[in-house]
C-alpha cells in the first residue's frame, strides 16, 4: 500500500557545463493535450485523469516519482468554488502529495513548477490545466476578471474589448483587414494537421473571411478564436533526469512573464510592452527560431505580439493553427507551450518560443524558449 | 529630504473637488452586482448514480487496483488517479461511521426537526461513508457503530436524485465496533 517516498532532499541532478552557476536545466519532457467542441458527458475529472495519464505513462513517471504537481483553472470558469480540489482526484493525491495551484493559465503554472524546480529539492513536475467554456459564456465571464469599480459593472464582453483594441489596431496603421485575414487563413491551412483542432479549413482563402460579416465591428468570425472545451498536461524533469526520461527533451532556455497595467485606459492597446520584455528576458533574439506557437484570442492579438515578439519571416507562426483553431480558457497558454515542445522533441524544430497570454487584451504575457539537444 | 518631483500633480497635491460636486455626499461604497448562468452537466458517473436512484438502488464504483468501493461513484479512485468503470450495486443498510448532532435550523428546511442528525453513513460493501440523515430514534441514541437502514420515499415519488433516502433509521441490529467503524478500520491497516 505504500507507494509514498520522501522527496529527495537536496540530491539534485548533475549540473551540466552549459546551466552556468546555480541555474538548473529544466526541459519538457512529455506532453498529452485533448481540445473538443464541447464535451458531453465528459467532467474535468474524468478528462484529466485520461490526460494525466497519458503524460506520466509517456514519460515513464507514476505520481509517487513525481516530485512536485502544479494546475491552473478557474473556478469562474467552472461555476463552483475549489474545482480544483475536486480534480485532484484525477492526480492520484494519496498519499499526501506536494502540490500547488493558479487561477491562471496553465503556462503560469508551468512557471511555478519550473522556479520550485530552480530550487533544487525536487527534480520532476507535473504541470496540467483544463477548461469547460461550454458550460457558461466565457465572453461574459472574462468580463469579471476587469477592474470592480469602473470596468466590470459594465459588463463589456471579451470580444467588444478585443474589437476596440483590434479597431485601434488598425487606426495606428499596422494592421489591415487583410492582414488580420491572412492570420485568419494561416491558423485554418495549419490546423488541418492538427487532431485537437476544432476549427479548420484546407481550402479557405482571404477574400472568403472579408466575405463575412464582423460579430463585433472590425472582427470577423474567422478572426476570433474558437471556443474550445479541453485540458494539458506536461512533465517536467530537471538535468539528468530529463535525458533518462526523453530521448529529445525539449529544454527550458529561457523563461520570463511580465504583466501591463490592468486599467485598460492606462496603455497603448496596440502594443504589448509586457510581451516585448518577456522575450527580451526569455532570450528569443540571441538566435534564429524555427517555429513560434503564440496565444492571442484574435488575429489582431497575434499580428501585435509577431511585432513585439520579434518574429520574423523566417519562422512558422502557429503551426497548429493556435488558439484561434482552438481556445480553452485557463489550458491554451499550456496548450501552446505542449504543442512547441512536442515539435523540438519530435525533431522538426530545433528552437522554438511558445507564448501565453492572461488578462484583458494582452495584459500578462509569457514568453518561453525550447531548444532541442 | 522628499522628492516628489516625479509624481504627477493629482497625486502629490491635496484633493480639491471641482465646485459642482462641493455639496454631494462622497461615494463610501459601490453595488456591483454579477450573475453567470452555468449548464451543469454532471459526470457519466454522476449521471449513473442518480438515475438508478429511481428505481431505489445505490450505486459504487469498485477500484481496479485494490477492489476499494466509493460511493457516490465519481469515475475515478481518487488514491491513485485512476479511472473505474466498474459499477457495483450497493444494499442500503450499513452503519454510522460519524454523527453530529444540529441544534440549528437550515433556513428554507422548515420539514426539518430540530434536533436533527446527520452521519457518515458506511453502507455494507462500501470502503467510504456519504452524508444522510439519521431519525426514527431519539438523537441521543444515535452512536458510532449503529447499524442503519434507509427509509425510502414512497414509489410514486421516486425520482433521480438522493433525495429518495428520507433518512436512515436503526435496525436494532448489534453494532459495529467502535474499532472497526467508518475508517477507523482501513486506516488502522494503513498506519500499520
Amino acid at each position: 500500500m505504500s507507494r509514498w517516498r520522501r522527496p529527495e532532499i537536496g540530491l539534485g541532478g548533475e549540473r551540466t557545463m552549459a546551466e552556468g552557476p546555480g541555474r538548473h536545466d529544466v526541459a519538457i519532457v512529455s506532453t498529452a493535450v485533448h481540445q473538443v467542441e464541447a464535451f458531453t458527458g465528459v467532467n474535468e475529472v474524468q478528462l484529466m485523469v485520461g490526460l494525466i495519464n497519458q503524460a506520466r505513462e509517456a514519460a515513464g513517471l507514476t505520481q509517487a516519482e513525481v516530485g512536485f504537481t502544479c494546475s491552473g483553472s478557474s473556478d469562474f470558469l467552472a461555476g463552483q468554488a475549489f474545482s480544483f480540489v475536486q480534480t485532484l482526484d484525477a492526480v492520484g493525491a494519496f498519499p499526501p502529495i506536494s502540490e500547488s495551484h493558479v487561477e491562471m493559465d496553465g503556462a503560469f503554472a508551468l512557471y511555478e513548477a519550473w522556479v520550485k524546480l530552480q530550487i533544487g529539492e525536487v527534480d520532476t513536475a507535473l504541470v496540467y490545466s483544463y477548461g469547460k467554456p461550454s458550460a457558461g459564456s466565457v465572453r461574459d465571464v472574462l468580463a469579471l476578471q476587469l477592474d470592480p469599480y469602473y470596468l466590470a459593472p459594465l459588463w463589456p464582453d471579451a470580444h467588444a474589448l478585443a474589437a476596440l483594441q483590434a479597431r485601434l489596431l488598425l487606426e495606428s496603421g499596422r494592421a489591415t483587414p487583410e492582414t488580420m485575414a491572412q492570420v485568419a487563413v494561416r491558423s485554418l491551412h495549419n490546423a488541418t494537421t492538427n487532431a485537437n483542432a476544432v476549427r479548420a479549413s484546407a481550402t479557405a482563402t482571404v477574400d472568403q473571411v472579408l466575405d463575412t460579416l464582423p460579430v463585433a465591428d472590425p472582427l470577423r468570425p474567422a478572426d476570433l478564436a474558437q471556443v474550445a472545451d479541453g485540458g494539458c498536461a506536461v512533465v517536467l524533469a530537471r538535468g539528468q533526469r530529463a535525458r533518462s526520461l526523453c530521448d529529445r527533451p525539449a529544454w527550458i532556455r529561457g523563461i520570463d512573464h511580465r504583466i501591463d497595467s490592468h486599467a485598460l485606459g492606462a496603455r497603448d492597446l496596440t502594443r504589448s510592452k509586457s510581451a516585448a520584455v518577456a522575450a527580451g528576458m526569455a532570450g528569443v533574439s540571441s538566435d534564429r527560431l524555427d517555429i513560434a506557437e503564440i496565444h492571442g484570442s484574435t488575429t489582431s492579438q497575434e499580428l501585435i505580439l509577431e511585432q513585439e515578439l520579434g518574429i520574423t519571416p523566417a519562422t512558422a507562426v502557429n503551426p497548429s493553427g493556435g488558439a484561434l483553431a482552438a481556445d480553452t480558457l485557463m489550458a491554451s497558454g499550456l496548450i501552446r507551450i505542449a504543442k512547441a515542445a512536442d515539435r523540438v522533441s519530435d525533431g522538426s524544430a530545433d528552437r522554438a518560443l511558445a507564448h501565453a497570454t492572461s488578462g484583458p487584451c494582452l495584459q500578462q504575457n509569457l514568453v518561453c524558449v525550447l531548444e532541442g539537444d | 529630504m522628499s522628492d516628489t518631483g516625479d509624481l504627477p500633480q493629482a497625486l502629490s497635491n491635496p484633493v480639491t473637488l471641482p465646485e459642482l460636486l462641493a455639496d454631494l455626499e462622497p461615494v463610501r461604497s459601490v453595488r456591483t452586482p454579477i450573475r453567470l448562468v452555468y449548464d451543469f452537466v454532471p459526470s457519466t458517473a454522476a449521471q449513473a448514480y442518480l438515475r438508478a436512484y429511481s428505481d431505489k438502488r445505490i450505486l459504487g464504483h469498485r477500484s481496479p487496483v485494490d477492489g476499494a468501493v466509493f460511493v457516490p461513484p465519481r469515475g475515478v479512485d481518487p488514491r491513485y488517479g485512476v479511472a473505474i468503470d466498474e459499477t457495483v450495486d450497493l444494499a442500503d443498510t450499513g452503519h454510522v461511521g460519524n454523527f453530529c448532532v444540529t441544534h440549528l435550523p437550515i433556513p428554507g428546511r422548515d420539514d426539518l426537526e430540530i434536533p436533527y442528525v446527520s452521519a457518515w453513513i458506511h453502507l455494507d460493501g462500501a470502503d467510504v461513508g456519504f452524508l444522510g440523515l439519521v431519525a426514527g430514534c431519539p438523537s441521543e441514541d444515535v452512536r458510532i457503530g449503529m447499524r442503519v437502514r434507509a427509509v425510502w420515499k414512497p414509489d410514486d415519488q421516486l425520482g433521480p436524485t438522493a433525495e429518495n433516502i428520507l433518512y436512515w433509521e436503526p435496525t436494532g441490529e448489534p453494532d459495529v465496533p467502535v474499532e472497526e467503524a467508518g475508517n477507523r478500520a482501513w486506516r488502522g491497516e494503513d498506519d500499520g
